[in-house]
């Protein structure tokens, strides 16, 4: 296994946001590496010893040495394979600050508020997390307006740091959208984000990483149930 | 056009002399930019300004300035126009201080007035409204590391390096500076709140087993010099040096001791030289000022708790 001496190594789980972004990276700066699919009901002894304070994938394990955590692996391959295009992150020091910037946001508020979603038992609780989500998309349509420079992606030309940080979640909102009915990506509220999921879904270091629509959906029901299983069970 | 501009009259500003000239210095002439922002600053600041209690700091930074204006040298390096928007008791602040100050940039301090949000910083970081903003050349960096990191990039070649050149130090980094923020701070944040001696405890429990896994981290990061970032101050002697003046506040407070030679020696000792560090000494506030601004928080809080 490339976990030994040479080589690159992603432990990761197939339905993971947080892995999906390491894959797209990685596939943008054409890495070749060994993908080990973890169980996270029954940690493997490998992953334990390479994230032992978190306990999480995705890890990325480079001759034989790991880093962890998503967007800190992401920075990393960007700069492990920095002569290889497209940069993840912008050259300038203050664009460089805005990419972290949206990409922390992703991270601190809009993630929450889309798993708020999934937690809510009330209709009542399941609006206002919605409005949250909501809300945050509009300032990500203002972010994408300052981040594209009028390209078709925030890093430019070609996908880039907040692009991934923010792509790898639309997986799970389309699922979202299927077993809902709602509507993330209105082209009404914010238009600029709704052409770029399509230009992003489509794009090459996405399409082979990401998970299918159905597969999706099949496993939010499995949680959903499990969910619901051990909220009865008290 | 130019009378809107002009600096409204305070004759008080003249308090404020030029150390080298012995000249009344004129605010308004350190950038236009000042011109502008005069109407955001804040009460506090202004008045801090007009009683003559302005900082070494500021009397550095506005001599230092002041002088360039008048030998019309060309701006430095990464431009001149440097401001920080912050409050002397927030460690978030802090860091992005120690980081400005390690790259030996000159900037002006903006003090935020308690409990209340300037224009310019509801301007300058409408998503989050906090503090600190690095405000370069007009143009606004917010989130303390994203500033530090920012700080490291643009005053690249100003010795030391914040962060490390290899990219697999850098995120070794990354990580330890995101625990600091992810479970450290937040379980030392419990202390505070924990409202029975059992919560209160546990909580301590979290952190000293926090502590216990920074020592590890200084063992790997500093390879067997005096900080995370080797011979100087980096990336992760900041993010967690910045809380020292009130984990100090809180061992006066409460008697615990956070740093013990016995359970993580390499960090007392770390503690000690981080805070004697030229670049920490004056942004780093003294026990007894956080001793009392703790007090002040915690009546507060009680006060809003029992309002309820």
């Amino acid at each position: 296994m490339a976990t030994a001496e040479k080589g690159v190594a992603l432990l990761d789980v197939w339905v993971s946001p947080f892995g999906q972004r390491c894959r797209i990276a990685l596939a943008e700066k054409a890495v070749e590496y060994e993908y080990s699919e973890q169980n996270l009901a029954d940690k493997s002894p490998l992953l334990l010893k390479v994230n032992p304070i978190h306990k999480k994938i995705p890890v990325l394990i480079h001759d034989g040495k790991p880093v962890c955590e998503s967007m800190i692996i992401v920075q990393y391959i960007d700069e492990v394979w920095a002569t290889k295009a497209p940069a993840i992150l912008p050259a300038d020091p203050y664009d460089r600050a805005l990419h972290r910037f949206w990409a922390y946001y992703v991270d601190d508020k809009l993630f929450p508020s889309v798993s708020a979603i999934s937690r809510a038992q009330t209709e009542e609780a399941k609006a206002e997390a919605m409005e949250q989500v909501f809300a945050g998309l509009k300032l990500l349509e203002e972010a994408f307006q300052k981040c594209s420079k009028g390209k078709g992606f925030f890093g430019g030309d070609t996908i880039g740091y907040v692009d991934i940080a923010l792509g790898c979640i639309l997986a799970w909102l389309k699922a979202t959208e299927n077993m809902t009915g709602i509507k993330f990506f209105d082209e009404a509220k914010t238009p600029l984000l709704a052409q770029w999921v399509e230009r992003f879904c489509a794009n090459d270091a996405v399409r082979g990483v990401v998970p299918e629509t159905d597969k999706m959906v099949e496993f939010a029901k499995m949680l959903q149930a499990k969910f619901k299983a051990a909220a009865s069970a008290k | 056009m130019m009378a809107s501009l002009a600096p409204p009259s305070n004759p008080s500003r003249n308090l404020v002399t030029n150390p080298r000239t012995k000249a009344p210095f004129q605010i308004a002439k350190t950038h236009p930019i000042s011109d502008l922002l005069l109407p955001f600053r804040s009460i506090h600041t202004q008045l801090k300004l007009s009683t003559g209690t302005t900082s070494e700091k500021r009397l550095t930074t506005a001599q230092a300035v002041s002088e360039r204006v008048e030998e019309g040298t060309t701006m430095a390096q990464g431009g001149e126009n440097v401001k920080l928007l912050g409050a002397w008791a927030s460690p978030f602040v802090i860091r992005t201080r120690i980081a400005l100050n390690l790259k030996g940039v000159d900037y002006e301090f903006l003090e935020e007035v308690f409990g209340v949000k300037s224009e310019l910083l509801l301007e300058s970081n409408p998503v989050y409204k906090k503090i600190p903003v690095l405000i370069h050349d007009g143009k606004p960096v917010c989130e303390s590391m994203i500033i530090v990191q920012y700080i490291d990039e643009v005053w690249a070649t100003k010795a030391p390096a914040i962060l490390p050149a290899d990219p697999y130090d850098r995120a070794l980094h990354r990580f330890w500076a995101y625990y600091v923020d992810d479970k450290l701070f937040p379980s030392v944040s419990a202390i505070s709140r924990a409202q029975t001696e059992e919560a209160k405890a546990e909580a301590m429990e979290q952190v000293f087993a926090g502590l216990k896994l920074l020592e590890e981290a200084f063992q790997k990061c500093s390879k067997g010099k005096g900080f995370f970032g080797g011979d100087t101050i980096g990336y992760v002697d900041i993010a967690l040096g910045c809380i020292l003046a009130w984990l100090k506040a809180t061992e006066n407070m409460t008697g615990i001791k956070f740093f013990d030679e016995a359970k993580t020696p390499l960090l007392a000792q770390w503690v000690e030289r981080f805070c004697a560090n030229d670049a920490v000494r004056g942004v780093m506030p003294e026990t007894d000022k956080m001793v009392e601004f703790a007090k002040m928080l915690q009546a507060k809080f009680k006060a809003a708790a029992s309002a309820k």
